[in-house]
């Protein structure tokens, strides 16, 4: 700070905490009403400090779900989440680091050919080509599974720039003492490249995760067995269904599970987080 | 322990540049040999040849009686040490040195045995344990030899492994290298571009120049007698005087000359001496003083004891065998 | 490029393939399905299929619900941007005058990025509840009457505010980052050279800002169009009477929902074009990533 001005310091302070509460008002507003009653939200307005219901309501949507909605409960669609966000982030980072290795370490014909063909994914978000992917999926007959939740979703050209960047960064020397040292290719990457990228890949880690967590259309199409339902899909599904007799303390206990472990996981490793941001857009 | 032979050895790079072409080597068992040249000469190109790092567009590198064009560099039976020491920075002091002989599938105890060795003669007991980062620049420079040792090779070779240190450590480091190789009797290949790293260590130089050799032979040999002027130029400090031959065309002997060369340490000054100079600068050594000057428009430069007189002019003579001479159209030494 | 290369030639194809399988079959395949089918008309009971030229394209173009969507797209993602990069640049500004606090407030003001886009919408749909929520609650008392289900601007301004509030915390991340980057001594110099707080702002920081600014202003369009799937279905699903129905939703919709496969995929073949212009421009400004 250039000058001392007790004002705009005052300001800043402002700013911030009415920012933070901003930020923070849905939240808040979810957390208490998922800690009421349903008789709680029939005259009027939703209530603002928290109620006595919350580890019954919790409990019921973990263990039970609400049977009406045709959701499974909420516990059986975190860990099918889980099990997506898990496949998508170690599927990613796995393929892309194998081909950034690829393309970084060999010459070979159509190596240029084939860096565009990851570069072009790029372009091709999934809201674009839904309907023809769709029926790619249908066809392989990977509705309703694990493999059709997470596999089209794994090819990614920005983790594979991410890795062609780190790779770059590490002195030829390395390898050519590697090399010397008789490593071939494949133990060159398990006994170098691999520890040396370990920082990076879990910053990367926790973007995907994220990422994968919150999967929404995707899941939304190729899930029709509620078995295979993920909480973020799954929680569109509740609301729908509750419209008619709006049971909000359960939905919103359901959004505040469907939160929690994606936001422990940016709060818990900020600084991993932060790193694969920057570093996934640079 | 092996000897090397280059045979008419060359590299063309795609696209056509040539690196290096026509170099013939042949390096003793046991021998130390330096290659030495200004940079873009082609040495790290010939070195990384020899170890396999880079291909081999003509003639032919042996190692023993081994023609090694086709192996791979860990086939070889060498050991390098890099400029920048290329340790690995995951792994402790320990593991860099083991690592070359695990791949090796060298039995543990065999390992461990050669790790304890090698950490005696370079002194890095006390951080085997270390990553490289937690090491000064010395030390760094130590565990790079030290994994070249443990792998007791045919052959070391040296790409300008001095030249990240700071200059009173290069000086130590230099001799303890010369001592190594004394110890070991290891047949070594080493890259430099300082020419005095190059005298000091060498058994035999091989001057470089444009991806040509100009001149082999034992560190003495190539200062007394330079086979070009590229060489009298690069070899020596102060660099050896060289004038164009029609700027003093009253010196004898000189008439079919291009260039004539005499070093700063031949030159006396004396009443009555051929050659006029006009002080320009001088510069204080310590024990001695250079005397820059000019004569007909060509720069000139004196050795003297740091007591003798000093005048604007000054005229200068030499001894007759002191004096080289460089042809005009090629640059080779005349005689 | 790389000085040391291994020299084997079937490894890398091996290393590389699951990567170009995936892609091809679901992105390169997929994608080459949608521009056949843009091309292509089936018959009103799904049985013959018939090749129609530019016909699907010549059909969005008259159609005023396309038209719409259009419109709804270019308000819904300038204003996301608009508002959301505001936010976070005012915030970022802020903690950048912080010493000791800066990290408590970065973690408080980072965590929404976490926030699936869909639960988003749930959130703020919730708040805005036209019967319970607060928020009509509050402008009823200054005499707004607020109802996003049959109000088209009440409905815009809820998937605006939900998609912008998730955003503001990876705008804040990468502002702060870029106020960071300027050196101190800069304002210095310009402290000394007379200029207060606010012209500082203006002539020194927001200038060397300017190519956060402008990587941001890119990823926010490409976020506000083609990641707010989820708070668009979450809440208004579109409506009312298509007044949020962004090209991405209407994709979607008239794909699956209207089961009109040529139209939709005639949709993807534009939105495609779209995506790659948006590409081009952020790697002209990213050079780097497309030199290998």
């Amino acid at each position: 700070m250039i000058e001392n001005r007790p004002g705009l310091n005052l300001l800043a302070h402002a700013t911030l905490i009415l920012g933070v509460c901003i930020v923070a008002l849905p939240v808040w507003v979810a957390f208490v009403a998922s800690t009421h009653g349903p008789t709680d939200f029939m005259s009027g307005t939703i209530p603002m400090w928290p109620g006595p219901h919350l580890v019954e309501n919790y409990s019921q949507m973990l263990g039970a779900g609400v049977s009406t909605s045709g959701t499974p409960p909420v516990g059986t669609m975190m860990f099918n989440s889980l099990i997506m966000a898990l496949s998508i982030a170690i599927g990613k980072i796995a393929i892309s680091i194998l081909s950034a290795f690829a393309v970084v370490y060999f010459r070979f014909p159509f190596r240029g050919l084939a860096f565009w063909c990851i570069f072009v994914t790029l372009m091709l978000p999934v809201e674009v080509r839904i309907v023809p992917t769709f029926q790619v999926v249908a066809d392989l007959g990977l509705l309703n599974s694990y493999a059709g939740l997470s596999i089209p979703l794994i090819a990614s050209a920005t983790a594979t720039f991410l890795f062609r960047q780190v790779f770059l960064t590490i002195p030829d020397e390395l390898t050519e003492a590697a090399r010397i040292d008789g490593a071939g290719p494949m133990k060159f990457f398990r006994d170098i490249l691999l520890p040396l990228s370990r920082t990076n890949i879990a910053a990367l880690f926790v973007i995907l995760f994220i990422y994968g967590w919150n999967q929404y259309l995707w899941p939304l199409l190729i899930t029709t067995s509620s078995d295979y339902y993920t909480i973020v899909a799954g929680i569109k599904r509740m609301a729908d269904a509750v419209d008619g007799l709006p049971q909000w303390h359960l939905v919103m206990a359901t959004a505040m599970l469907a939160m929690l472990p994606p936001v422990a996981v940016v709060v818990g490793m900020q600084r991993l987080f932060v790193k694969g941001l920057v570093e996934t857009e640079k | 322990m092996a000897s090397i032979t280059l045979d008419n050895l060359g590299k063309v790079y795609p696209g056509g540049t040539r690196a290096v072409g026509g170099v013939n080597i042949d390096i003793a068992d046991g021998e130390f040999i330096v290659l030495v040249g200004p940079s873009g000469c082609g040495k790290s190109t010939l070195l990384r040849m020899v170890a396999g790092l880079e291909s081999i567009s003509e003639g032919e590198v042996r190692i023993g009686d081994r023609v090694v064009n086709k192996i791979e560099p860990a086939d070889r039976d060498i050991a390098m040490v890099f400029q920048n020491y290329a340790l690995y920075p995951h792994m402790s002091v320990r593991q860099n040195l083991a690592y070359g002989l695990k791949n090796r599938k060298t039995p543990k105890a065999d390992i461990e045995k050669r790790v304890a060795q090698a950490s005696e003669i370079l002194q890095i007991g006390p951080f085997l344990d270390r990553k490289p980062a937690a090491l000064s620049g010395g030390q760094r420079q130590r565990v790079a030899m030290g994994r070249a040792i443990v792998r007791e090779p045919a052959a070391f070779l040296f790409d300008e492994p001095l030249s990240n240190l700071d200059a009173k450590l290069r000086v130590a480091m230099r001799l303890e290298i010369k001592e190594l190789q004394k110890r070991l009797r290891t047949t070594s290949l080493y890259v430099t571009h300082d020419q005095l790293e190059a005298m000091t260590l060498a058994d035999r130089l091989v001057v470089l120049n444009g991806g040509q050799v100009e001149q082999i032979g034992t560190p003495l040999d190539v200062y007394r007698k330079p086979a070009s002027a590229f060489v009298a130029s690069f070899i020596g400090s102060p660099a050896m005087n060289l004038i164009s031959a029609s700027a003093v065309p009253h010196l004898p002997g000189t008439a079919h000359a291009g260039q004539i060369g005499i070093r700063p340490e031949d030159l006396t000054v004396t009443p009555d001496g051929p050659i006029a100079m006009n002080v320009l600068a001088v510069e204080e050594l310590g024990a001695q003083r250079l005397v820059h000057g000019q004569t007909g428009g060509e720069r000139i430069t004196i050795t003297l004891p740091s007591d003798a007189p000093l005048s604007d002019s000054m005229n200068l003579s030499y001894r007759p065998d002191a004096l080289h001479l460089f042809d005009k159209d090629n640059g080779k030494r005349m005689d | 490029m790389k000085r040391t290369i291994f020299s084997n030639q079937l490894l890398p194809w091996l290393l590389l393939a699951p990567q170009l399988i995936i892609t091809f079959v679901f992105f390169l395949w997929p994608a080459a399905q949608a521009v056949r089918q843009s091309f292509l008309r089936e018959d009103a009971f799904g049985t013959r299929t018939s090749f129609v030229g530019l016909e699907n394209f010549a059909y969005l173009l008259q159609s005023p619900e396309y038209f719409n969507s259009l419109k709804v797209t270019a308000i819904f993602a300038v204003s996301v941007t608009v508002l959301s990069m505001g936010m976070a640049l005012l915030l970022a500004i802020a903690v950048d005058r912080m010493i000791r606090s800066t990290r408590v407030y970065t973690t408080l003001l980072v965590w929404p990025y976490a926030v699936a886009p869909a639960v988003a919408g749930i959130l703020w749909w919730f708040i805005f509840n036209p019967t319970i929520g607060i928020m009509p609650y509050v402008l009823a008392q200054v005499g707004y009457d607020w109802n996003h289900i049959s109000s088209k601007t009440d409905a815009m301004m809820l998937v605006v505010i939900a998609s912008a509030w998730k955003q503001i915390s990876y705008n804040f991340l990468f502002f702060l980052a870029g106020l960071q980057s300027i050196p101190g001594s800069l304002r210095e110099a310009a402290a000394i050279d007379g200029a207060g707080p606010v012209r500082r702002f203006f002539d020194i920081t927001f200038p060397l800002l300017s190519p956060t600014t402008f990587f941001l202003l890119v990823v926010n369009i490409v976020y506000a169009m083609f990641d707010t799937f989820g708070v668009i279905d979450a809440t208004t699903e579109g409506g009312p009477a298509q007044a949020t129905n962004i090209m991405v939703y209407k994709v979607y919709f008239d794909g699956f929902i209207g089961q009109n496969i040529g139209s939709s995929a005639a949709q993807s073949v534009v939105l495609m074009i779209l995506v790659l212009i948006l590409t081009v421009v952020q790697f002209r400004f990213v050079e780097k990533k497309v030199a290998y």
